[in-house]
C-alpha cells in the first residue's frame, strides 16, 4: 500500500473544495473526502494486520524513501508502524466527525473545509514521516489553518486566543528544530549527515549531545501536548476556537506533541530521556494534578474540557517519563483514547452550544429532557474521561498506572499514586458538570422547546462511541497494533538503562 | 558580458525613443519594455560563458549568470506591478532609464573582481536610485527620501573608499584574486575590513547601519522601495558572500565574529521596531531589515552549503516580498491608502489579493508548505553546521517574534472588521501576471527541490 495516498487524498480533497461554490457542493465534497480518508486507515490497518501476521517483522512497514534535497541528504521518508497507524486511525475518526458537526457552516463556509482538510493533511503527514525534515514540514504545516480557524470562525476573545495559540506552538517547533539541527549534525553516516529517523536510530548519539539537545526537542514538542507550564494555549485556544477546529486541537493536534515526544525526543536520544525522567515525570504530575483542579473552577463546558485535556495529556507524559514498556504502551493508548473522548465532548458540547447558545453550566439544566440524545452522548464522553471500565479512558489509563507501579522506587510510586488521585477529582468535576447541566430541573424554559440531534450529529457522534467502545471492550485490539512497535523502544531504553 | 550588453542595449533603444519627435503613448512604451525585460531574461539562460575580461577586473560564470538572471526575474515582475503607476507617470522612459542603469551597476558589481570595479559599479548602481526614490514628482515625501539616500549613501561610500585605500595600503593588491595571499590578520588589516563591512551594511540595511530605511522606504514609490529591497539587496548580498567566502577566507574567524553580532542585533532590532509600524511600507522595510539578519546567519555557515541557502533564499525572498509589495502597490495606486488600518476587513471586497498577501507574508513569516519554510530552515541549517547553536536558537525564537506581525496583518485582513473597507480594486493583466509568477514561484520553489540543487551544483 502506498503511504502517500495519505497525503493525496487530502490534498485532492482540498483542491476539489476550492474548485466548487456553495455549500452544499463543499461539505459534500469533504464528506466524501473524509470518509475516504477513514477507509483508507481502515485498509491501512487491515494491510498492516496481514502483513504481521505473515511474518513481517521489520519495524517500519510500506516504506517509501524518495530523494528530496539531496545536497543536504533531505529525503521524503514514510513508513509506519503500529503506534503510527493508531494515531492515522484516530485521525481520521475525528476528521470525518468534524465534518459532519461542521455541516451547517454558512460563514466562508469554502474557506472552512479547506483549512479543516489541509489541517488533516498535515496530521497524515506528520504520523508517517520517517526522515526529521519531512516530519518538521508538515508539523509546522499543521500550525497556521489552527490561527485561521479559530481567528475567523472562532467565540469570545477569538483573535487573542488565535495569536496565542499559533505563536506559542510555533516557539514549540522552534526548539524542536533546535534539537533536529543538533541531532542532523551529530549523525555521521558515511561522511553524510543524516535526518532519516531509521539510520539514526541505528547509531548511538554521544550522551553529552543527547543532553544537550533532548530538552529542546522534548519541550518543543511538548509546548503542542500542553506540558506544564508551556500549558497556557490550551484553554484559549480550545474554548475560543469553533466546533470542529476544538476537536482537531485537541483530538489531533495535541496528539501531534505526544508523538513527537515519543518518536523523536526518547527514541533518538533514550540516554538523555533515562537521565532527565525525574523531571518530565513531576511536570506531568504537576500538569495531571494543576489541570484537574483548574477544572474544578471552571463554569464554561469548554472550558471544563479543555482544562481537563491538560490535565489527561498529563498521562501521556507520566507515560512516557516512567521508561517502561507497559508505561509506554499506556501512552500511546492515552493518546488515541483522548483524542476520541475529547473531540466527542466537544462535538457535543458544540451541539448545545448550536441550540442553547450558552455553554456555562449555571444556564443550563435538564437538557436529558429536551436532547436525550445529545445528552446520553455527554454522558458516555463524561463517563469515559472519568475513566470507567468498559471505555477507552479506563483502559489507557489503567496502563499508564500498571506501567508506572512496575517501577520500584519511592519516588516513581508518590508519582504514580498523585496521578491515581487525580482521577477522584475528575469524577468529582464531571458528575458535577453532568448533574447540573443534563440532569437536574430545567433552568430555562425557553430550552424546552429544542431539538435533538440531526442525522449528521448522530453519525458524527455514533463514529466516535464506536472507537470509544471498542478500546474499552476489546482492547487488545489496539495493545496488539502497538506492540511491535513499543516493543522495538523499549529494547533500545532498556539497552541503555542498563 | 552578453546579459550587460543587452540591458545597455535596451537603454539605447529608450533614449532613442525619448529623444524621437513623436510622444509614444505610455502603456505602448511600458509594454515594449516589459517585453524586452522578458526577451532579456530569456537571453540571459542561452549561450552561458565564463571567464575574465578587462585585465581581469570582469568575471563571469555560470554562478554570476544565475545570480543576474534572478535579478532580472525580480525586474521584470517589479515592472509588470507597476503598469497601472506608471501610465499615468509623465516620465516614463526617464524610469526605465534609472532602473536599466541601477541594474546595469549590479550586474558590473557582481561580476566584479577587484575592489575598485566593485566601487565604479557600486556608485552606478546607486546613484540612479536615489533619483528614482524621487520620482512621486508631487509628494514632498518622496524628495525627502531621496535627499536621506543620496547622503546617507554617499557617506558609507566613503566609508568604503576608505576601507578600500588602507587595504590597499596594508596588501598592495586590490584584485580579489590576489588578496587572499596578502591578508594575514594583523590590526590594519581588521580595521579596513570593519570599514569595508560598514560600506556593505549600509547597502543591505543590517543594524546598526539601517537608519535610512525606513524614511526611504516609506517616501518612495512602491515599486521603487520593492525594487530597494529586493533587488538591491539580493544584489549586493550575492557579492558580499562572494567577497567573504573567497578574497576574505583568510579572516574567516574575525568576520564570522562580526557577523554573528550584526546578525543578532539586525534580527532583534528590526523585529523590534516592525512590530509597532503602521504603515505598510515601513512595516515591510523592518521585517526586511530582520530578514537580513537571518540570511547573515546563512552566511555564517561559511560552507557550500552557506551559499547555496543565501542564494536560494534570495530567489525565495524576490517572490514573496515582491507579492506582498505587489499587492501594497496595487492598493496603495488605486485607493492611495498605505496603513494596516485600512487593511482591515480588506477580505470583504478583495478575496484574491488578500490570499495572495497572506501567502506571502506566509512565506515571509516561514510557514510550510510555501518556500519562504525552506530557505530558512536551509540558512539556519547552514548555520548551524558551524557547531553554534547559540545563534540559531536566537534565530529561531526570532522567527516566532516576526511570525506575531505578519499574522497581526494576517488578522487584519480576515479577522478584523472594518467600517470603510478597501473597495474592490481592479488588477489590470499585467499586475495579475506578476502576482500569478509570484505565487508560483513560492509554491513550487521549495516543494520541488530543483532550485536549489541547481544553485548547489554551482559551487561545487
Amino acid at each position: 500500500m502506498n503511504l502517500s495516498l495519505l497525503i493525496l487524498v487530502p490534498l485532492i480533497t482540498a483542491v476539489a473544495i476550492l474548485l466548487v461554490k456553495g455549500l452544499k457542493q463543499v461539505r459534500t465534497i469533504a464528506l466524501f473526502g473524509s470518509a475516504a480518508q477513514l477507509i483508507l486507515a481502515f485498509a491501512l490497518f487491515f494491510f498492516y494486520r496481514q502483513e504481521r501476521v505473515g511474518g513481517n517483522s521489520s519495524s517500519f512497514l510500506f516504506e517509501n524513501n524518495y530523494t528530496w534535497y539531496e545536497p543536504l541528504n533531505i529525503n521524503y521518508h514514510v513508513g509506519v508502524d503500529g503506534i503510527s497507524i493508531a494515531m492515522i486511525l484516530l485521525t481520521a475518526f475525528v476528521v470525518i466527525a468534524g465534518v459532519l458537526v461542521s455541516w451547517k457552516m454558512e460563514k466562508l463556509s469554502k474557506e472552512f473545509f479547506f483549512l479543516l482538510i489541509f489541517l488533516s493533511l498535515g496530521a497524515y503527514g506528520f504520523f508517517i514521516a520517517l526522515d526529521l525534515f519531512t516530519l518538521f514540514f508538515f508539523l509546522e504545516v499543521a500550525v497556521i489553518p489552527k490561527f485561521l480557524l479559530i481567528g475567523i470562525w472562532g467565540s469570545g476573545k477569538k483573535e487573542y486566543s488565535a495569536m496565542k495559540l499559533a505563536l506559542m506552538l510555533m516557539g514549540g517547533s522552534a526548539l524542536v528544530f533546535v534539537g533536529l539541527a543538533g541531532i542532523y549534525f551529530n549523525t555521521n553516516i558515511n561522511g553524510v549527515h543524516s535526518f532519516d529517523l531509521t539510520q539514526i536510530a541505528g547509531m548511538n548519539i554521544p550522551i553529552e549531545v543527547q543532553k544537550l539537545f533532548f530538552p529542546f526537542a522534548f519541550i518543543g514538542f511538548g509546548v503542542f501536548t500542553a506540558l506544564f507550564p508551556f500549558h497556557t494555549w490550551v484553554p484559549d485556544g480550545h474554548s475560543s476556537a469553533p466546533t470542529a477546529a476544538s476537536m482537531f486541537l485537541a483530538g489531533i493536534s495535541m496528539k501531534l506533541g505526544g508523538y513527537g515526544c515519543l518518536r523523536v525526543a526518547t527514541y533518538l536520544m533514550p540516554d538523555a530521556a533515562h537521565e532527565y525522567s525525574t523531571i518530565i515525570i513531576v511536570l506531568a504530575c504537576i500538569a495531571i494534578l494543576y489541570g484537574a483542579f483548574a477544572t474544578m473552577m471552571q463554569t464554561d463546558l469548554k472550558y471544563i474540557n479543555a482544562y481537563s485535556s491538560v490535565s489527561h495529556c498529563g498521562f501521556v507524559l507520566l507515560g512516557i517519563g516512567m521508561l517502561t514498556k507497559t508505561a509506554i504502551d499506556g501512552a500511546v493508548m492515552q493518546m488515541v483514547s483522548h483524542g476520541l473522548m475529547t473531540a466527542l465532548f466537544f462535538a457535543v458540547i458544540g451541539m448545545i452550544y448550536d441550540r442553547t447558545h450558552t455553554r456555562q453550566v449555571a444556564q443550563l439544566g435538564g437538557l436529558m429532557k429536551m436532547m436525550p440524545f445529545i445528552s446520553t452522548v455527554f454522558v458516555i464522553a463524561g463517563l469515559c474521561s472519568l475513566g470507567l471500565p468498559g471505555f477507552s479512558g479506563f483502559v489507557a489509563e489503567m496502563t499508564v498506572f500498571m506501567g508506572s507501579w512496575q517501577k520500584a522506587d519511592a519516588f516513581y510510586r508518590i508519582a504514580t499514586i498523585i496521578a491515581c488521585a487525580s482521577i477522584v477529582v475528575t469524577a468529582v468535576y464531571i458528575l458535577r458538570a453532568t448533574g447540573k447541566a443534563i440532569m437536574g430541573p430545567v433552568v430555562n424554559n425557553e430550552h424546552l422547546s429544542l431539538g435533538d440531534a440531526g442525522w449528521n450529529e448522530r453519525l458524527a457522534a455514533g463514529l466516535l462511541i464506536i472507537g470509544i467502545v471498542m478500546i474499552g471492550i476489546v482492547p487488545f485490539l489496539l495493545k496488539d497494533l502497538i506492540n511491535p512497535a513499543t516493543q522495538t523502544m523499549i529494547q533500545k531504553i532498556v539497552a541503555v538503562i542498563k | 558580458m552578453k546579459q550587460e550588453l543587452v540591458i545597455t542595449l535596451i537603454i539605447f533603444i529608450l533614449l532613442i525613443v525619448k529623444l524621437g519627435k513623436e510622444e509614444t503613448k505610455n502603456e505602448t512604451l511600458i509594454n515594449l519594455v516589459n517585453i524586452l525585460l522578458a526577451l532579456n531574461l530569456f537571453s540571459g539562460f542561452l549561450f552561458q560563458q565564463s571567464g575574465t575580461l578587462f585585465g581581469d577586473m570582469f568575471r563571469t560564470s555560470q554562478l554570476f549568470t544565475f545570480e543576474k538572471n534572478l535579478l532580472n526575474l525580480g525586474t521584470l515582475i517589479i515592472s509588470l506591478q507597476s503598469y497601472n503607476w506608471l501610465k499615468r507617470h509623465k516620465h516614463v522612459p526617464e524610469f526605465y532609464i534609472l532602473l536599466l542603469s541601477t541594474l546595469l551597476g549590479m550586474f558590473f558589481m557582481i561580476s566584479s573582481n577587484n575592489l575598485l570595479m566593485f566601487y565604479l559599479a557600486l556608485e552606478l548602481s546607486t546613484i540612479p536610485l536615489a533619483a528614482l526614490a524621487n520620482f512621486d514628482l508631487e509628494k514632498k515625501r518622496s524628495s525627502e527620501a531621496a535627499f536621506k539616500m543620496i547622503i546617507s549613501s554617499a557617506f558609507s561610500s566613503g566609508l568604503l573608499l576608505f576601507g578600500i585605500s588602507m587595504l590597499y595600503g596594508s596588501t598592495g593588491t586590490l584584485s580579489f584574486i590576489e588578496l587572499p595571499a596578502h591578508l594575514n590578520g594583523n590590526p590594519l588589516q581588521i580595521f579596513s575590513f570593519i570599514l569595508l563591512i560598514a560600506g556593505f551594511g549600509f547597502k543591505i540595511s543590517a543594524v546598526p547601519f539601517h537608519l535610512w530605511t525606513a524614511d526611504v522606504y516609506e517616501g518612495a514609490p512602491v515599486a521603487v522601495t520593492s525594487y530597494l529591497s529586493v533587488i538591491s539587496k539580493g544584489a549586493i548580498l550575492f557579492v558580499l558572500v562572494s567577497v567573504l567566502y573567497n578574497a576574505f577566507a583568510p579572516l574567516n574567524e574575525s568576520w564570522y565574529n562580526i557577523l554573528f553580532l550584526i546578525s543578532v542585533l539586525t534580527m532583534i532590532i528590526g523585529n523590534l521596531f516592525a512590530l509597532r509600524q503602521q504603515n505598510m511600507k515601513r512595516f515591510l522595510a523592518f521585517s526586511s531589515i530582520a530578514q537580513v539578519g537571518f540570511i547573515l546567519i546563512g552566511i555564517t555557515g561559511y560552507s557550500a552549503e552557506g551559499s547555496a541557502s543565501v542564494i536560494f533564499f534570495v530567489l525565495i525572498y524576490i517572490f514573496s516580498n515582491l507579492a506582498a509589495f505587489g499587492v501594497i502597490n496595487l492598493v496603495s495606486t488605486v485607493t492611495g491608502r498605505e496603513n494596516l488600518n485600512d487593511y482591515k476587513g480588506f477580505y470583504k471586497n478583495n478575496r484574491d489579493l488578500s490570499w495572495v498577501l497572506a501567502i506571502a507574508l506566509f512565506s515571509l513569516g516561514g510557514i510550510p508548505p510555501t518556500a519562504g519554510f525552506f530557505g530558512k530552515f536551509f540558512l539556519l541549517l547552514a548555520g548551524a553546521g558551524r557547531g553554534n547553536y547559540l545563534l540559531i536558537t536566537i534565530a529561531a525564537l526570532n522567527m516566532v517574534i516576526s511570525l506575531y506581525y505578519y499574522l497581526k496583518v494576517i488578522k487584519a485582513i480576515f479577522m478584523d472588521t472594518n467600517d470603510d473597507p478597501i473597495e474592490p480594486v481592479k488588477t489590470g493583466w499585467s499586475p495579475r501576471l506578476a502576482m500569478i509568477i509570484c505565487i508560483a514561484g513560492i509554491i513550487i520553489t521549495g516543494l520541488a527541490s530543483g532550485a536549489y540543487n541547481y544553485i548547489y551544483s554551482l559551487f561545487s
